[in-house]
C-alpha cells in the first residue's frame, strides 16, 4: 500500500516535470519567433528614416553644387524607385541602386570644400551614414535572429515540439549585391 | 598570421564555456573550505556562527554593489549624461549597436578626462549605462569608437556585471572566512567533545583546515583574475558578433593601450570595469596572474585571426 503510492507520486512528479519543461520549451520558440518577427519590421523602420533624411539632403547640396543636376535628380529618382518598389526583389534591387546614388553625391561633395565646412551638411552626412549603418545592423540583427531561432527549432529537444505545433523554418535576408555581402558598413 | 581563422561564435562559446568552469571551481573552493573549516570546529556552535555572519556579509556586500553599484560608478568618476543633440555621432554608434543586438539604448555618459578609457556598468541591458573620455573620443574614428562601444555593451549582454559580483561575493566570502578562521585558530577556540575520542584524526583535519585558511583566499583571488580576463575575451569576440569588424576594436585596443596617460579618476575598486586597464603601476602593467585584464597584444592578435564566415581565408601572407 505505502510502496503503490510512492510509486504514484513519482510518475505524477515526473509528468509535472515533463510538463514544466514542455511549457518552458514552447515559450521559448515563441519568444524566438517573435523577436525575428520584430525584427524584420526594424529593417523597414530604418529604411523609412532613410528615405526621410534624403530630401533635406539634397536640398543642402544643391544649395552649392547647383551644376551637379545629374547626382541629384539620381538620387531623387532612386529613392522615389524605393518608395514604390513592390516585392522583396525589386525593393532590394531599388536600396541597392540608391545606395550607389548616395555614395556619388558624397564623392561630388567632397570637391567643394565650403560645402564641406557646413555644419548642417556635415550633420546630415553623419546622420545618413548612420541610418545606412543601422539599415544594416537591422538586417543583421534580423540574420542572427533566424540563426537563433531555426537553431532552436532543429535541435533536440525542441525540435520535437517544434515539430508538434507546426514552428517552420524563417528565410535569412539576402543581398543581391556580392559586393555589399562583403563591406556592407558606411563609415566616411 | 594565424593558420586557421577563428570563427566568431567558436570564441564565443569556448570563452563562456571556459569562465564556467572557473566559476565553478571557485564555488567548489568556498565549500570545500567552509566544510574543512565547519569539519575542524565539529561542534563549536560559536565556529559555526562566525563562519556563517563572514558568509552573508559578503553577500550583502555583493547585493549592494549588484543594485547600486552602476550609479555610485558613475558619480565617482564625474559623468555626464549626453543626449544626441550633444554628441550627435557617439549618441549614433551606440543606437546602432543597440539596433544590432537587439537591445533597448544604455544611458551615455562622457567623462572629462584626457586618457581615453571606457566602460560600461547596469545590472542587466535594461538599466545599463556606458561611459567614454573624452581623451578617447578625440583619439579613435568612428569605427574604433564603435568597436569599444559594441565591448562594452557586450559586457551588459553577458551579464559580466552579475557574474563579478558572484564571484565577488565568492571571493570576498572565502577571504572572510579564513580570517576568522586564522583568528580563532591562533587565539583560542579549542576543540570540543567529539575531538577527544578521535585525537589525532582532529589534529590532521585541524591542520588541513589551517593550510586551506593561508592557502584559500591566494587561489581565490587567482580564479577571480583568471574569470575577469576570460570575460574580458568573450566581451571582444561578442563586440566583434555585433559590429562584424574586429579590426575596429583591435586598432581602437592598440591605440589606448599605447596611451601613456593613467586616468585620473580610476582606482583599485573599479579598474576591471574598464575597457583597458587603467592603473598604470608596474605591477599591474605586468599582465600576469594577477592582471584583470589580458595582455592588450594578445587581444588583438585574437581579434584579428576572427571572421564570422566559413569563406575559405586568404592564401597565407596575404
Amino acid at each position: 500500500m505505502g510502496g503503490w503510492l510512492i510509486g504514484m507520486l513519482v510518475v505524477g512528479g515526473g509528468l509535472l516535470f515533463l510538463v514544466l519543461v514542455f511549457v518552458v520549451i514552447y515559450n521559448g520558440l515563441v519568444a524566438l519567433r517573435n523577436q525575428v518577427r520584430n525584427a524584420w519590421s526594424q529593417i523597414d523602420v530604418q529604411l523609412k528614416r532613410r528615405y526621410d533624411l534624403i530630401p533635406n539632403l539634397v536640398e543642402t547640396v544643391k544649395g552649392y553644387a547647383k551644376h551637379e543636376k545629374d547626382v541629384f535628380e539620381n538620387v531623387t529618382k532612386a529613392r522615389a524607385a524605393c518608395m514604390s518598389a513592390a516585392g522583396p526583389a525589386d525593393t532590394a534591387k531599388a536600396e541597392n541602386f540608391l545606395s550607389q546614388t548616395l555614395k556619388s553625391l558624397f564623392a561630388v561633395a567632397e570637391a567643394y570644400p565650403e560645402l564641406k565646412a557646413n555644419q548642417n551638411f556635415l550633420a546630415l552626412q553623419e546622420e545618413l551614414t548612420s541610418t545606412e549603418n543601422k539599415v544594416s545592423f537591422a538586417r543583421q540583427f534580423y540574420n542572427d535572429s533566424v540563426m537563433r531561432y531555426n537553431t532552436k527549432i532543429q535541435t533536440i529537444p525542441s525540435n520535437i515540439i517544434a515539430g508538434m505545433f507546426g514552428f517552420a523554418a524563417e528565410q535569412f535576408f539576402q543581398t543581391e549585391n556580392a559586393a555589399e555581402r562583403v563591406a556592407p558598413k558606411v563609415q566616411f | 598570421m594565424p593558420a586557421q581563422p577563428a570563427y566568431l561564435w567558436d570564441e564565443i562559446r569556448r570563452n563562456r564555456r571556459r569562465s564556467w568552469v572557473l566559476m565553478i571551481l571557485i564555488g567548489l573552493l568556498l565549500a570545500g573550505t567552509g566544510g574543512a573549516f565547519g569539519a575542524a570546529y565539529g561542534g563549536d556552535a560559536g565556529a559555526a556562527l562566525g563562519l556563517g555572519l563572514a558568509a552573508v556579509l559578503a553577500l550583502v556586500l555583493g547585493m549592494v554593489s549588484y543594485y547600486a553599484g552602476g550609479s555610485i560608478m558613475l558619480s565617482a568618476s564625474s559623468a555626464r549624461r549626453i543626449e544626441k543633440r550633444d554628441h550627435p555621432q557617439l549618441f549614433n554608434v551606440v543606437e546602432e549597436m543597440a539596433i544590432a543586438s537587439g537591445l533597448p539604448m544604455p544611458a551615455v555618459y562622457v567623462i572629462n578626462d584626457t586618457a581615453p578609457n571606457a566602460f560600461a556598468t547596469g545590472r542587466d541591458p535594461a538599466h545599463a549605462s556606458v561611459a567614454i573620455t573624452t581623451g578617447l573620443l578625440e583619439k579613435l574614428n568612428r569605427e574604433e569608437v564603435q568597436g569599444v562601444m559594441a565591448h562594452e555593451m557586450s559586457h551588459v549582454r553577458n551579464h559580466d556585471i552579475l557574474y563579478a559580483t558572484m564571484v565577488g561575493v565568492m571571493v570576498g566570502s572565502i577571504a572572510l572566512m579564513c580570517d576568522v578562521f586564522r583568528r580563532m585558530a591562533f587565539y583560542g577556540g579549542r576543540r570540543r567533545s567529539s575531538d577527544r575520542e578521535r585525537g589525532g584524526g582532529a589534529a590532521v583535519i585541524m591542520l588541513i583546515a589551517l593550510l586551506l585558511a593561508i592557502l584559500a583566499p591566494i587561489f581565490a583571488k587567482l580564479l577571480q583574475m583568471a574569470v575577469s580576463r576570460r570575460r574580458e575575451y568573450l566581451a571582444d569576440a561578442s563586440a566583434a558578433e555585433l559590429t562584424r569588424n574586429p579590426e575596429g576594436l583591435a586598432r581602437a585596443l592598440e591605440k589606448i593601450s599605447g596611451d601613456q596617460e593613467v586616468l585620473e579618476v580610476a582606482n583599485r575598486a573599479t579598474m576591471h570595469l574598464y575597457i583597458v586597464n587603467p592603473i598604470k603601476s608596474f605591477e599591474e602593467r605586468a599582465a600576469g596572474l594577477f592582471s584583470t585584464h589580458p595582455p592588450t597584444e594578445e587581444r588583438v592578435r585574437v581579434l584579428r585571426g576572427m571572421t564570422h564566415s566559413h569563406q575559405p581565408a586568404a592564401p597565407a601572407g596575404g
